[in-house]
């Protein structure tokens, strides 16, 4: 048991688009390698059981907790984070900028999470309703917003959102 | 120009819902939490040890296993804490020692014990669990009326009480009020222990430095005043205690103030490392043991006349501090006392407070403090005059409002409550909220039997703390020998860089409200800049910063308090910089004006000077200054409301500096089959003076909105009655998610305050006063008035409505499983059938090898003495691993015929406790063994699923016994004298049943 848990392997993942390889024991959360490893801090833990939805990140393409992922699971598959959302530096994805236009966040903490939620719900469901968004947001805990503002930042995306979203 | 001593009324920036500065970096991953910041080369990572009992004696750690296990550094225990610290100071003057972990007793299910540093978390939290730690229990309090009994088991033997302070204070005449008045309305209240969970958890690094001191990164978000309390308990001057804050804090609610004694621990822990030290909080340790509102009880009483018109308020109130009345409690009881006649011109006014002490994690800052237990008793009261008397509620509050002519206005109790139009606020709230509609709707609704209510509240919100409240629980004779406290003094620093730009530093420890965004609104108002331009620092380090007493992100105090300070530092560097342009310009520099990035005499627009050219020029040229200018561009306002005055000899207090009002509509809807609310409007009409960005005050009002929602239906922090928490994951306390809330009508009046630079008053914690009561009122509406008022007590769960609503045979089965047990335990009984003679069976259940093999999940037993074991024991239940340190005893009541079985262990996930009556009865071909057992359980297992837990051990008993069985036939099987019973009749057969 002991030999198992400390041996060290090597993941390689690809984040937010560039190759990583970084060590872990076999026991390590996802989301704690991705942000003491890899510093992608942008991925935050809020309850470590998966029920605030704070650490979600989209493995291929589909939304994950990461705190309930190994981070060996990982290994060779493409890992998104918040920090890879916006197309250049400097510059917004649309959602990105609806949440900022709509007050959709405060303190800021559940926000990447939800971002990556919305980047796989908004890639599968085209033109959802209010009652769709509030069911796939009742994945994650605010406790700054209320959300409204949340629902309202998300459906004026998915409402521009013709055939291709890019969360 | 203006003079600062009479503040300009800005309107270009302010006013204005433009985006916020901090949303870039928040919405690319980039924010700086405190858990981002990064880490010298060399810091530990610290587990706690927590207890898993609500009240039990510490008699011996080990940690010996511990020290053992690669990886660790240290454990900090009760007895390093005795030497090296003190315990902490307390509000009232009693002989209780609250140390940052426990020394000698623990008194609540997770109080830290110890502090285990290794080189990783998760080594650290791998050998936590060898820490082996012997408790001697004692029986614990969770009720705050038994606590207060004189036979009740107490917290702190010093004390010679749970009751740690009683104070009675009398406002006018309101016996005499109370005698005369035609009518007398009565309520009686609970409210509940609840918090606002901020989605990041508690985070702590620090670092022991060579000269003694201790250097602290945290998210901790204030009162500073607990500087003092954290300095004193590690015996340092407050110098020597740095504490820095990060810039982006993740929602604290008032819940980041219980940081603080695990900041003294993680100190102390440090420097028995001799290195730094961190620790992130998990979401178990956060609900089991960070904080809590406070728990109230309260009878209120009303001398009312015929109108309506209230006369006189008695207030018995009784708050349930948890376990250690850490400070700044009392608070909760005091922050309102002087607006304990909420909205209302009542002029006679008496009020009991009793602080009691539970065994519960202590109760500290959480949005609203003081404000829903008060409002919940007062507007509840109001409701109900309005039923007695048969009016309609909106009369009762018209009658009774201060009226808008009589601002400022000082209530009975002292508050100096310094504008509003309440009348005109609650016209307001009608209206954007359609009540007209509403009522039509009710009326409709009842007419076809369904279950449809409106309730109202009113509530007047304090923000800007007077720091001496709380010295309203001394008497004044103790005031007197203590020293006046009082103010609520705030500091910003403005200053300009090199090349002209400008920066706003505050202590004000942000946590989402966007203080960033308004600062440099205010600031770009008074420089003639676009708030872009504005760096705004909110980073707060002690040993660097302008920072006293009151600092920090609480009481509502950021928009009065700080952004008006902010505005009293720009203005005074914006005015030196006028008197250098007056002397480039040769015009008078009260004709300076600031606008646009240009700086220029009014009379000649034309010949202006670029804002950066003039605002760098003093540094590099300081010899050439008008006379009279000093060099330098720097200006640190400190500030306090002069309002704000220590009680008087009277008791009368001014509590806050400014007083915002809220006047909300709740029409909801019951169902009937499942007792669940529906929300079917929610009008909220707020009053917070100047508003300096409308949008993030309306953040402010739905986010407390959405978390009193959830305190009316949803939260509580539930205890069992032997003082176990069950509320240990999101699973098991629920908080609302989007499907819950509904979005509110808001609606705003702005009175500005007179007392603040800006005129702006706090908002942020309106919601959370008048929301939970709000809520209340309309179910009490919807019940209609057959229902005990009493009745309605928070969280209005589904089940606790379908109680009032079903009759008992018609609820729903799944609602509420009636517990097994007396609560404190869980019983569970049955009886197996085992083809072997009672002989056999008290043998092998003598015999320590075979009893080894019978006990599910033992890995190790030895013989401690005669008939007493102690095994180690490992189990799986579903994911849970679950190991402990068993201690079993075999006791003969009756030879060959009743026995006791009786076991008590504990381990990582907690303490468990079995006892269990065995009887035996021969049979023709064996024996019938029945079984009852008593098994409690407390620590982390019962928080993280003690429904679980609790029907695995119903398994892991009926394993044990047919092992029995197996054993005892198997060995009836070898030989000879057992040769009859080889006719195994084993659980499973139709003979055997279990029961629960």
């Amino acid at each position: 048991m002991k030999r198992l848990r400390h041996t060290r392997h090597t993941v390689a993942i690809r984040l937010n688009g560039i190759d990583r390889t970084g060590e872990c024991e076999p026991r390590t959360l996802l989301s704690d390698f991705l942000r003491y490893e890899l510093g992608a801090t942008g991925v935050h833990v809020g309850c470590e059981h998966g029920v605030c939805g704070a650490c979600t990140v989209t493995v291929d393409g589909l939304a994950q907790r990461s705190c309930l992922t190994l981070a060996v699971v990982a290994d060779g598959r493409e890992v998104r984070t918040a920090e890879g959302l916006a197309p250049e530096p400097g510059v917004l994805s649309e959602l990105q900028a609806a949440f900022r236009r709509h007050h959709a966040l405060q303190c800021g903490f559940c926000t990447p999470g939800i971002l990556m939620s919305c980047a796989d719900f908004l890639a599968r469901v085209a033109r959802p309703s209010e009652p769709d968004v509030r069911q796939m947001l009742s994945g994650h805990l605010c406790r700054c917003t209320g959300y409204s503002n949340i629902v309202s930042a998300i459906l004026e995306v998915a409402s521009g959102n013709e055939d291709s979203p890019d969360a | 120009m203006n003079d600062p001593s009479t503040p300009v009324r800005p309107t270009a920036w302010v006013g204005q819902s433009i985006e916020r500065r901090e949303d870039v970096a928040l919405l690319t991953g980039t924010g700086r939490y405190a858990d981002d910041l990064g880490t010298r080369p060399g810091t530990l990572h610290a587990a706690f040890l927590r207890s898993p009992h609500a009240h039990a004696r510490i008699k011996s750690i080990d940690v010996s296993r511990a020290l053992a296990h690669e990886g660790v550094r240290c454990v900090l225990a009760g007895a390093d804490v005795r030497s090296w610290a003190r315990p902490f100071v307390v509000g009232v003057k009693q002989p209780m020692e609250h140390w940052c972990i426990a020394v000698d007793k623990a008194r609540y299910v997770g109080e830290p014990v110890a502090v285990l540093v290794a080189q990783d978390r998760y080594i650290a939290e791998d050998a936590i669990d060898l820490i082996h730690v012997e408790y001697e229990p004692i029986d614990a309090i969770v009720d705050s009326e038994t606590a207060i009994a004189p036979d009740a088991p107490v917290l702190h033997e010093a004390v010679g009480s749970n009751v740690v302070s009683n104070r009675q204070f009398v406002y006018g005449e309101p016996d005499a009020a109370l005698d005369a008045a035609p009518h007398r309305v009565k309520i009686k209240i609970r409210y509940p222990r609840n918090s606002c969970t901020p989605i990041e958890t508690y985070v702590v690094v620090a670092e022991h430095g060579s000269e003694g001191d201790y250097d602290v990164l945290s998210n901790f978000m204030g009162p500073f005043s607990l500087q003092a309390v954290m300095a004193l308990a590690l015996q340092v001057p407050a110098a020597k205690l740095r504490l820095r804050t990060p810039r982006d804090g993740g929602g604290s609610f008032g819940v980041k103030q219980g940081v603080f004694p695990y900041i003294v621990a993680l100190c102390l822990a440090a420097r028995k490392a001799q290195a730094p030290v961190k620790w992130v909080e998990d979401r178990l340790e956060h609900l089991v043991a960070s904080t809590s509102s406070t728990g109230r009880i309260s009878e209120l009483e009303a001398a009312v006349d015929s109108n309506g018109r209230i006369s006189a308020l008695a207030y018995d109130q009784l708050d349930d501090c948890g376990a250690y009345l850490r400070a700044p409690e009392p608070a909760t009881l005091y922050r309102m006392h002087g607006c304990l006649t909420g909205a209302y011109d009542i002029p006679n006014l008496k009020v009991r407070n009793r602080v009691v002490l539970t065994n519960k994690t202590p109760a500290g800052l959480v949005r609203g403090f003081g404000g829903p237990q008060v409002y919940f008793a007062l507007e509840r009261l109001v409701q109900r005059i309005a039923v007695e008397l048969q009016l309609d509620p909106l009369e009762v509050y018209k009658r009774n409002f201060i009226g808008a002519g009589d601002f400022p206005f000082r209530t009975a109790a002292g508050a100096l409550i310094d504008s509003g139009d309440y009348h005109a606020t609650l016209q307001l709230a009608g209206q954007r909220g359609d009540l007209a509609e509403l009522v039509e709707k009710r009326d409709a609704a009842r007419a076809e039997g369904r279950l449809y209510g409106i309730g109202y509240a009113a509530i007047v919100e304090p923000s800007i703390s007077n720091m001496g409240y709380i010295t309203t629980v001394m008497t004044k004779e103790a005031r007197a020998k203590a020293g006046p406290k009082n103010g609520a003094i705030t500091s910003a620093t403005v200053s300009i860089d090199l090349l002209g730009a400008v920066t706003v530093s505050v202590a004000s420890v942000p946590h989402g409200q966007g203080h960033i965004t308004a600062l440099s609104q205010v600031a770009a108002d008074v420089f003639g800049l676009n708030p872009i331009d504005i760096i705004v620092d909110v980073e707060l380090d002690t040993r660097k910063d302008a920072w006293s007493v009151a600092e920090g992100n609480y009481s509502s105090r950021f928009a009065g308090a700080v952004a008006g300070t902010v505005h009293l530092a720009a203005c005074r560097l914006r005015d030196k910089l006028a008197r250098i342009a007056a002397a480039q310009l040769r015009c008078d520099h009260a004709d300076i004006v600031f606008a646009d990035h240009k700086v220029f005499a009014r009379t000649a627009p034309a010949e202006a000077l670029s804002f950066p050219r003039l605002a760098s020029g003093p540094h590099w040229a300081p010899g050439v200054l008008p006379d009279g200018v000093s060099p330098g561009l720097q200006e640190t306002a400190i500030w306090t409301p002069e309002q704000l005055v220590p009680p008087d000899e009277n008791d009368r207090i001014n509590t806050s500096g400014t007083y915002g009002f809220a006047f909300d509509i709740c029409a909801l809807e019951i169902e009937r089959d499942s007792g669940k609310v529906r929300i079917d409007r929610y009008v909220t009409a707020h009053d917070a003076g100047t508003l300096l960005n409308p949008a993030l005050a309306d953040g402010q009002i739905r986010g407390g909105f959405a978390q009193a929602l959830g305190a009316a239906l949803m939260e509580e922090f539930a205890y069992r009655p032997d003082g176990s928490f069950a509320s240990g994951t999101f699973a098991d306390y629920l908080v609302p998610t989007a499907v819950e809330i509904p979005e509110p009508v808001i609606a705003h009046m702005q009175t500005p305050s007179p007392f603040t630079p800006l005129g702006a008053k706090g908002i942020g914690e309106g919601n959370s006063m008048s929301t939970p009561v709000c809520i209340a009122n309309a179910i009490a509406d919807a019940l209609g008035p057959a229902v005990d008022p009493q009745a309605i007590e928070l969280p209005m769960t589904p089940s606790r409505i379908i109680e009032l609503i079903a009759p008992a045979e018609q609820r729903p089965q799944h609602i509420a499983p009636p517990p097994q047990g007396d609560g404190k335990h869980f019983a569970t009984s049955g009886s197996v059938n085992i083809a072997a003679p009672v002989e056999e069976i008290f043998r092998v259940l003598h015999d320590p090898e075979q009893l080894a093999s019978l006990i599910p999940g033992c890995r190790k037993l030895h013989v401690a003495s005669d008939n007493r074991y102690i095994a180690d024991i490992a189990l799986s239940v579903g994911l849970v691993n679950v190991s402990f340190h068993a201690d079993i005893s075999v006791v003969d009541e009756e030879p060959m015929r009743r026995m006791r079985l009786f076991g008590k262990g504990s381990g990582a996930l907690g303490a468990a406790e079995g006892d269990g009556r065995i009887t035996l009865t021969e049979l023709p071909d064996g024996t019938r063994l029945d079984y009852e057992y008593k098994v409690s359980l407390s620590g982390k297992i019962v928080a993280v699923g003690a429904r679980m837990i609790e029907s695995a051990t119903g398994v892991v008993l009926k394993q044990l016994f047919s092992r029995l069985g197996r054993v005892a036939g198997h060995k009836a099987s070898g030989a000879a004298r057992w040769q009859g019973l080889l006719r195994l009749i084993g659980l499973g057969k139709p003979g055997s049943q279990e029961r629960r």
